[in-house]
């Protein structure tokens, strides 16, 4: 168990220096972030002149030494768009982020699962027919078109939810949330909806045909012959069956809700890394670049490795030979 | 228990006065201001959030004309042609209480002259501030200089005291690693002071009740809570579920809905920005054409016919929906220099443009890449893209080459670009600032957004005159002259001017300003 993590975080280790060498390579593919900090009044000579401080005129492997340098003194240097160390600013954006990825993440997998398992059980019911073709609508429509109809049907049409921002929050230390407040609740319930339903629908497509799979097994058949109740059999062994496959997504899912919250946090101005990075994209703004991209990377391997743990406690075969 | 009874109902008629006086306004726009460091970013944004909290010596009012702000009087001095005085206002205190006074002038200007200043280009002609006494200042520069007050109205002033005492004395500077204190802090003599504010998130501003102008000006306006909201159709929805107040940049496409929503109404005023394409005519062979072994946009022959094929009356119409306005020359039309002949000079000659091209050697046409930006001006990429048509009518085979702004002015900086689109907007009013980046042959010091390769010594020489020439005649007699050279020789293409839409719940009254800078001392509510 222990060299088995000790190998998989060494291998992330890995993972994440490739990753950071990927991305300063393709940082000036991006654009020059000179002219957007120096403004239009400036010369040919101020353009230089930054260029050789900033160290941009250096090739990118030295730029991503030099960022690794301070990386792992904690020091991720400044932000070229707002000036201020991206350590602090990605801190202070995080809680926006967590809270979302949270919200649409405990949503998708509960609406996701409990609609899986009654449309498996249900298959040709009208209810489940209904859902199934509605849940075309999370696949197929695109997030920032979704939350732009959420916004003119309850903001604009109705007037009863928030069409941007996070409401009040409180601050318990560093941390700033908006689940203590009327208005931070409700600033939440548009955006989660937007970010997880393609997640849900997602996690509702594979659970229902991982537990048709499993329903039609022998000892689901043998286990009614038992006379076992529906529940019991439905829950307690066809469902934990089905979830391995499931966790799997679940986890890769997860990762992606917080990493692809940029476009939901865009239309709904959530104030989170996400809408940072986009900021930071657009700016070209490679310190913050190169600190979320390291973030998210760190993120994803983190979720792969509980993932993995996580089959050794549901899957006992797998523990075998280990 | 009477008396409990009427001092209850006192107080409680009290604070509904207080109330009915109150007027908090919600305002949005696509980006925050970058830093409250006044001399950080020259950037419309931050100088428009600097606007409601610090002030400069002299500013431009909702109109664009300049008016007294820390300055009550000022003028060239008699003795010497190369120094301003300035009459700084009496009784100025700043928000924590400090008095202003001369000392903190010659700071902030000094300060605005560093090396990591974003304003030291405005300010290259100092040589030296000075404070003879409380209320003087005297600007000393390195020859006469008849618009420095131009240069001035954005320049805010700092307590000197309050930026020693928090370390704030320098610019941000990328390199240190430090947070400078007054990027997320500010001392200002403003009608607002900053309550709270969160970058990207949420500003919060109240009104300064001891400030200078508190009867001077409206000052309906007692809270300003300032939300920068990214995403266009967020912001207009923002608007008209009655979430936020007033907003700046409303798209195009959104105008008609917002003006005819119940309850709102849409501004509308020509913006200080001109949109124009800029031709590489000094490249020996043009990196990106059909014609081997010349450059065709060498000619002037060739660009009066390119820019006669443009129809600009089509791109309004269609393109802006009604959003612009034609232009004949690259400067706004609030500019010292510009004028109405040259303005409307553009025609749309398809048959005279063929002629030319023929006559030019170039009758079969040829095919050239347009870069253009698509994330920087009104509907830039359409406009290209229209262009890309009209240019085909007489032979020029254009590829249209559209990406991000980060991505598309580094082009024009480092000269890859053969025909390219900029637009410009004249902070100061007058022709020398279009002239000296636009016109002026690439330099160290001026020229640095000229990607067209002219550089004519004569003209250079009258452009840099122009910086000391007092005699205000004879100077906008050069000014005429150089801009007839620019027609001629057909230096850039006019496009249109862009106009501002300000997007605003009834009450609120205001004009737009061309600047885009919204003065919130001057807005009217009722």
């Amino acid at each position: 168990m222990i060299s088995f993590i000790i190998r998989r975080v060494l291998q992330s280790v890995l993972v994440l220096l490739v990753v950071g060498l990927v991305a300063f390579s393709m940082f000036r593919f991006v654009g020059d972030p000179i002219d957007n900090m120096l403004g239009q009044e400036r010369t040919i000579e101020d353009i230089e002149r930054l260029r050789t401080q900033l160290g941009l005129d250096q090739p990118f492997v030295v730029q991503y030494y030099k960022f690794l340098e301070g990386a792992v003194q904690g020091n991720f240097g400044v932000s070229y768009r707002q000036g201020r160390p991206v350590a602090e600013i990605i801190i202070e954006r995080a809680p926006a982020t967590l809270e979302l990825a949270a919200v649409s993440g405990v949503l998708a997998i509960l609406l996701g699962i409990a609609l899986g398992v009654f449309t498996a059980i249900r298959r040709n019911g009208f209810a489940a027919n209904f859902i199934m073709s509605a849940s075309l609508i999370g696949v197929s429509l695109p997030t920032f078109l979704i939350g732009i109809l959420l916004i003119y049907l309850f903001s604009v049409e109705l007037g009863w939810l928030p069409s941007f921002g996070r409401g009040e929050v409180v601050d318990l230390g560093w941390w700033s949330t908006g689940f203590l407040t009327e208005s931070g609740l409700k600033a939440l319930i548009l955006p989660s909806i937007t970010l997880g339903l393609y997640q849900m629908t997602l996690i509702m497509r594979l659970v229902r045909s991982e537990m048709l799979e499993v329903l039609r097994q022998d000892y689901i058949r043998f286990a009614r012959a038992r006379g076992l109740k529906d529940r019991a059999l439905y829950f307690r062994h066809a469902l934990k069956n089905t979830m391995v496959p499931v966790i799997t997504v679940i986890g890769l899912q997860l990762g992606a809700i917080i990493a692809f919250a940029i476009i939901t946090e865009t239309v709904f101005q959530w104030p989170g890394v996400g809408l940072l990075f986009i900021n930071a994209i657009q700016f070209v703004d490679i310190p913050v670049m190169a600190a979320y991209l390291m973030l998210i990377s760190v993120m994803f391997v983190a979720i792969n490795l509980i993932v993995d743990l996580l089959y050794l406690a549901i899957d006992p075969r797998l523990r075998i030979g280990r | 228990m009477r008396s409990t009874t009427t001092l209850l109902s006192a107080a409680l008629l009290l604070s509904t006065t207080a109330l009915a006086n109150a007027e908090t306004l919600r305002w949005a726009r696509a980006g925050d201001a970058l830093t409250l460091d006044p001399h950080a970013q020259n950037e419309g944004p931050t100088s428009a959030l600097a606007h409601q909290i610090m002030e400069p010596l002299v500013m431009r009012d909702m109109t664009g004309a300049i008016v007294p702000a820390l300055a009550t009087e000022w003028g060239p001095s008699a003795d010497d042609p190369n120094v301003w005085v300035f009459k700084l206002r009496e009784g100025v205190t700043f928000h924590d209480g400090a008095a202003f006074t001369s000392e903190d002038v010659k700071f902030s200007l000094d300060r605005a002259m560093t090396e990591d200043s974003d304003y030291k280009e405005l300010l290259a002609s100092v040589v030296e501030v000075r404070a003879p006494d409380d209320m003087t200042v005297e600007i000393v520069t390195d020859g006469p200089n008849p618009i420095m007050p131009n240069n001035l109205t954005n320049m805010f002033i700092m307590d000197k005291d309050w930026a020693e005492a928090n370390n704030a004395t320098k610019v941000q500077d990328y390199e240190g690693g430090e947070d400078t204190f007054a990027a997320k802090n500010a001392n200002g003599t403003g009608p607002y002071s900053l309550v709270s504010r969160e970058p990207d998130v949420r500003t919060v501003l109240t009104i300064n009740e001891n400030y200078w102008g508190i009867e001077e000006f409206p000052m309906d306006v007692t809270e300003i809570i300032y939300t920068p909201i990214q995403n266009a159709a967020t912001r207009v929805a923002a608007l008209l579920s009655g979430e936020v107040d007033f907003i700046q940049d409303v798209p195009v496409q959104d105008l008609a809905r917002v003006g005819d929503a119940d309850g709102l109404d849409v501004r509308t005023a020509p913006q200080n920005r001109v949109i124009f394409f800029g031709m590489n005519m000094g490249a020996d062979d043009l990196a990106n054409d059909s014609v081997e072994g010349a450059n065709p946009l060498a000619d002037v022959r060739v660009r009066k016919a390119m820019s006669m094929a443009i129809n600009r009356d089509a791109i309004q119409q269609v393109v802006m929906r009604g959003q612009s306005a034609p232009a004949g020359m690259i400067s706004p039309p609030f500019v010292n220099g510009w004028n109405a002949e040259m303005d409307g000079s553009s025609t749309t000659d398809i048959e005279g443009a063929k002629a030319l091209m023929a006559e030019a050697g170039y009758g079969d046409g040829f095919s050239i890449q347009l870069d253009c930006p698509n994330d920087r001006y009104i509907n830039d990429e359409a406009i290209c893209q229209a262009a890309v048509g009209m240019l085909g009518q007489i032979g020029v085979t254009v590829n249209l080459n559209a990406q991000p702004k980060a991505q598309h002015f580094p082009l024009i900086a480092n000269l890859e670009t053969d025909f390219y689109m900029l637009g410009w907007g004249v902070p100061t009013y007058d022709s020398e600032y279009i002239f000296n980046f636009l016109v002026h042959g690439r330099s160290d010091k001026y020229g640095s957004w000229n990607g067209t390769g002219f550089d004519n010594a004569e003209l250079n020489d009258k452009i840099v005159s122009l910086a000391s020439n007092t005699d205000l005649e004879a100077r906008n007699a050069d000014i005429n002259a150089i801009w007839q050279v620019v027609q001629d020789e057909q230096l850039y293409i006019p496009i249109h001017h862009q106009v501002l839409n300000w997007g605003m719940k009834s009450g609120v009254q205001t004009v737009v300003a061309p600047d885009d800078t919204a003065k919130f001392k001057y807005f009217e509510m009722n």
